[in-house]
């Protein structure tokens, strides 16, 4: 197991002096739901990566590629977003 | 040369605050702290400071500001009394641990309920355990000197610290006192360095992150050790304040203890009313004395140890009652300051002035009478008691 800092290492109150380390911080562990995407049904409107609370709907080119489990909480805005007439996601239950 | 002028609490600590000249004051009026925000606020609307006043709509978003402000480097003064000390609470944990250096000027005020306005210390003895510095004064004076110093003890402790007068008492109680010049203030005060930023795009951090189990501890750990820390830092400090005003400021106060055999402890205005009796009772022959504690967080527990030690017989009076049953709250530190101690003094409390009830020289006497008769005795009749209250 990696040795975490003690109290005399760490930054003053509490402070991350590192940008965007919340990248290190795993926490698609909390997700209960998965949202799988269908990249055949799926039109690229982008409405769930712009709706997305936790930037994880990967986009590369304008096109959707994929979910970032990694970060994903599985709250399904991404599904309900998405236009009912193209449905390319759903919601399944996760299992791991 | 400093200057001599008659000064209510309130006007010397709003003219503290325009010698200081902080970036930021962001403040909700609260009796009887109002005049600080409202004078000062003169003082921004003429041109006199280069503040940027923020007049918010209570005291727990004033807190919430003063945290913004100071997490980006801002030098930031608020003033708040009472119901407006509690109802920033919460957020005054928060300024704390994210070692943020605000200083509030408080008047001490009863809390509700009963709604009342008048001093006690109930409001202030509430965040005892915030990590907040907490400093009570005498009169105008010391209040005046008390908040130039704490500017520079928060910012070199990086902790928050609170300066308090007592309301009406002092602060609505006008008196002669000295000033010093503006430069003085702020060569004495310095150009504040902030130890981090929020607004640095070059250097971009992240304040008050979620920590759990794996953190959380040792960051409290390492705040523990900034208020432990901070004793030495407040000392050098009012070291050298005291050498620029010619007014000697310590840890505590000791007014005439050396030989003493009997003292009383006490905060704020109501030192003075006991000097007066301690004048009276030495003429007799009397070996009475003051311990008058002006830095009560962090508590200067080794160093009370070491002076009350020395006295038999010792009253702590506390203007604010813990509703534990153990007496008030310098009363619970300072017997858990003296356990460990081989010979101890014998302690008595007395709970008094609460909501602002006199406290006048009879009280006072009736105090050295009951440590007069514990000195004849050896015995303790009641060891917490109620001062003038109606029986
Ligand atoms: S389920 Fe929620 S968190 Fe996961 S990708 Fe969809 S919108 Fe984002
Ligand atoms: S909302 Fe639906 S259609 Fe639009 S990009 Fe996302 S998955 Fe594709």
């Amino acid at each position: 197991m990696k040795k975490l800092p003690n109290w005399k290492e760490l930054p003053m109150g509490g402070l991350i002096l590192e940008a965007g380390s919340a990248e290190n911080y795993k926490t698609g562990g909390w997700r209960s739901i998965k949202p799988i995407h269908d990249k055949d049904k799926c039109i690229n409107c982008l409405n769930c990566w712009i709706y997305c609370p936790d930037s994880s709907i990967i986009v590369e080119d304008g096109k959707v590629v994929g979910i970032n489990y990694e970060f994903c909480k599985g709250c399904g805005i991404c599904a309900h977003e998405c236009p009912p007439k193209v449905a390319a996601i759903s919601m399944v239950e996760e299992r791991r | 040369m400093s200057k001599i002028v008659a000064k209510t609490g309130n006007e010397s600590m709003a003219e503290a605050m325009r010698q200081i000249n902080p970036d930021v004051v962001a403040a909700y009026p609260i009796t009887p702290s109002t005049e600080i925000v409202q004078i000062f606020s003169s003082y921004v609307a003429d041109g006199l400071v280069d503040t940027e006043f923020l007049a918010v709509e209570s005291e727990h978003s004033a807190m919430s500001a003063c945290i913004g402000s100071a997490a980006t480097g801002a030098r930031t003064m608020t003033c708040t009394a009472s119901q407006g000390l509690a109802l920033m609470w919460e957020m005054l944990y928060i300024a704390t641990g994210l070692r943020l250096p605000i200083v509030i000027a408080g008047v001490n005020r009863a809390l509700s309920a009963p709604i009342n306005i008048h001093c006690d210390h109930s409001d202030t003895m509430g965040i005892r355990d915030s990590g907040w510095i907490q400093i009570y004064s005498e009169n105008a004076q010391e209040g005046y000197d008390n908040l130039i110093q704490a500017v520079k003890i928060a910012e070199e402790c990086c902790l928050p610290a609170i300066v308090t007068t007592d309301g009406f008492i002092i602060s609505h109680g006008m008196e002669s006192m000295k000033l010093l010049e503006d430069k003085e203030v702020q060569d004495f005060i310095g150009d504040y360095k902030a130890p981090y930023t929020l607004i640095n795009p070059q250097k971009p951090i992240t304040v008050g992150a979620l920590d759990f189990t794996d953190y959380y501890f040792e960051h409290r750990r390492s705040t523990a050790e900034a208020v432990l820390q901070a004793k030495d830092k407040i000392i050098k400090v009012s070291q050298e304040y005291s050498h620029l005003s010619q007014r000697k400021y310590e840890l505590f106060e000791e007014y005439r203890l050396d030989d003493a055999q009997m003292a009383i402890v006490v905060l704020g205005s109501t030192a003075g009313t006991a000097k007066v009796v301690i004048d009276e009772l030495r003429s007799k022959g009397i070996k009475a004395g003051l311990l008058k504690i002006r830095v009560y967080r962090p508590f200067p527990a080794e160093e009370l140890a070491i002076v009350l030690s020395k006295i038999p017989a010792v009253a702590i009076l506390d203007r604010a009652d813990s509703l534990s049953t153990m007496g008030g709250p310098v009363f619970i530190d300072i017997k858990s300051a003296l356990y460990n101690l081989e010979k101890r003094s014998k302690l008595i409390n007395y709970i008094y002035g609460l909501g602002g009830r006199d406290t006048t020289l009879h009280h006072i006497r009736e105090v050295y009478q009951d440590l007069q008769n514990i000195l004849d005795t050896g015995k303790i009749a009641q060891s917490i008691k109620y001062l003038g209250v109606r029986e």
